[in-house]
């Protein structure tokens, strides 16, 4: 398939269907990150950057023999190795031996939630989570600095820069009335993340789809009234620098790095807090790191059309 | 020995596969990155697949249900997700810096940009410096 746009959209697609298998498999938050991540925003990424490159594959000069022959054979060698592994759905796997029985078991009585997969992620993992978030905040910055908007650009652009699809009045009536309830479905998801599938990922990334889509349908220059780039960037920092300080305010009350325990009277009610002040960040690191990788490729693609 | 109970791994391997195959065997660099994304969503699959239990329930605790899945696997890969499309989208940025520098995001026309301007960058060392070395009349011959 030489058309790259049909290729980006099989491969959201392929995105969407393999968050329902994930939904299948008992994995309900990654099915839901899946759909959100893979499906959206990955989708829409790509189909940006396709507005900045060619739109089609050159033919390829090169017999697709070796590498062909290379793929089968790394392939015959993973086959064998699975020849080992335990059974699909063996509940006695050694996968299920070590720590998730403590984390199914004594969850409930240490964090007090009963998304087991929130209180990993936020408590016992704290720490993972944290790396995390800081490789979202770095590959944000890395965009940043790969697709720098000169003050030209911006000047240029500031008369007005009018949306593709503002012609579109369905579209447009459409996204005014489900906007509103995708920003308060990324809230429910990201304070109800504890009892119900969902958290800081999740809401931060459908926050920035209901952001983005107010920017395909009305424009830059008005989404920027609101979300200011310079502040978006900001708070981008904010979210880890405010993941870190619940560390840090663990630390000064005499506990261990984001040891929620001591952040209240007695130790549920601290990992309460702890796991909500925690995901805030996550979420607020993720949905500006996205509004800002849109809003970068949006610039270049201004700059594009003024350079032409 | 029942082999069929291994489906789950070979289902990974097969989509690793055609996620490898599409990195090495494209040149066009958008390809690549779809291709690395298919190779990504193989090994949550593969993590997923090894934290699923039979008979079980999605690991959110309530009174009557009494057997979960591994909720490890899921908080490994949930980050995953969201990191990868930080990265990918990192990778996009370059493409469209490349596309900027060389006017293609095909690996062989790149390619023989480079060579060019290598060649080009030789030539001219050699250039300045021919006036310096009794070399030159060897190559005017």
């Amino acid at each position: 398939m030489h058309d790259l746009f049909a290729v980006v959209m099989l491969s959201g697609i392929y995105s969407l269907l393999s968050a329902s298998l994930f939904l299948d498999l008992d994995a309900v938050d990654v099915a839901f990150t899946e759909a959100s991540v893979g499906a959206g925003i990955s989708t829409l990424l790509f189909l940006a950057t396709l507005k900045l490159v060619p739109r089609h594959e050159k033919e390829s000069r090169y017999k697709p023999t070796l590498a062909l022959a290379v793929t089968i054979a790394t392939g015959a060698l993973l086959i064998y190795g699975t020849l080992d592994m335990p059974h699909f759905g063996d509940g006695n796997a050694p996968v299920h031996q070590h720590v998730a029985p403590r984390y199914l078991n004594d969850s409930m009585d240490e964090i007090g939630i009963p998304n087991v997969v929130t209180s990993v992620l936020a408590s016992y993992r704290g720490y993972d989570t944290l790396g995390e978030t800081l490789v979202i905040f770095t590959a944000g910055i890395g965009v940043m600095s790969l697709l720098l908007v000169s003050q030209r650009t911006k000047d240029q652009a500031r008369k007005k820069v009018p949306a593709d699809m503002q012609q579109q009045v369905i579209l447009r009536v459409v996204a005014k009335m489900m906007i509103p309830l995708i920003l308060i479905f990324a809230l429910y998801v990201q304070f109800h993340g504890d009892y119900s599938p969902g958290g800081g990922f999740q809401a931060g990334v459908i926050f920035a789809a209901g952001i983005i889509l107010y920017t395909m349908l009305f424009g830059l220059s008005l989404t920027q009234k609101v979300f200011n780039s310079k502040i978006v960037e900001l708070f981008t920092a904010l979210g880890v620098l405010l993941y870190g300080g619940v560390g840090v305010a663990c630390l000064i009350l005499g506990g261990n790095f984001l040891d929620y325990d001591v952040l209240r009277h007695d130790a549920v009610h601290g990992q309460h807090l702890g796991i909500l002040l925690v995901e805030l960040g996550v979420g607020i690191t993720v949905a500006s790191v996205m509004i800002t990788l849109f809003f970068k490729f949006t610039w270049r693609t201004v700059k594009h059309k003024y350079n032409q | 020995m029942n082999i069929i109970g291994l489906y789950n791994y070979w289902i990974v391997v097969v989509l690793m596969l055609i996620g490898f195959y599409i990195v090495i065997a494209h040149e066009n660099l958008i390809k690549k990155l779809v291709g690395l994304n298919i190779f990504q969503t193989s090994v949550f699959f593969l993590y997923i697949s090894m934290g699923k239990v039979s008979g079980a329930t999605a690991p959110i605790l309530d009174e009557n249900y009494q057997l979960y899945s591994n909720p490890l696997p899921h908080v490994l890969i949930l980050t995953a997700i969201v990191v990868g499309i930080a990265t990918t989208s990192l990778g996009l940025s370059l493409v469209v810096r490349i596309y900027e520098a060389y006017g293609s995001i095909e690996e062989s026309d790149i390619q023989v940009q480079d060579t060019h301007d290598q060649l080009e960058c030789q030539l001219e060392a050699y250039g300045s410096r021919r006036n310096y070395t009794f070399l030159d009349q060897e190559t005017e011959e």
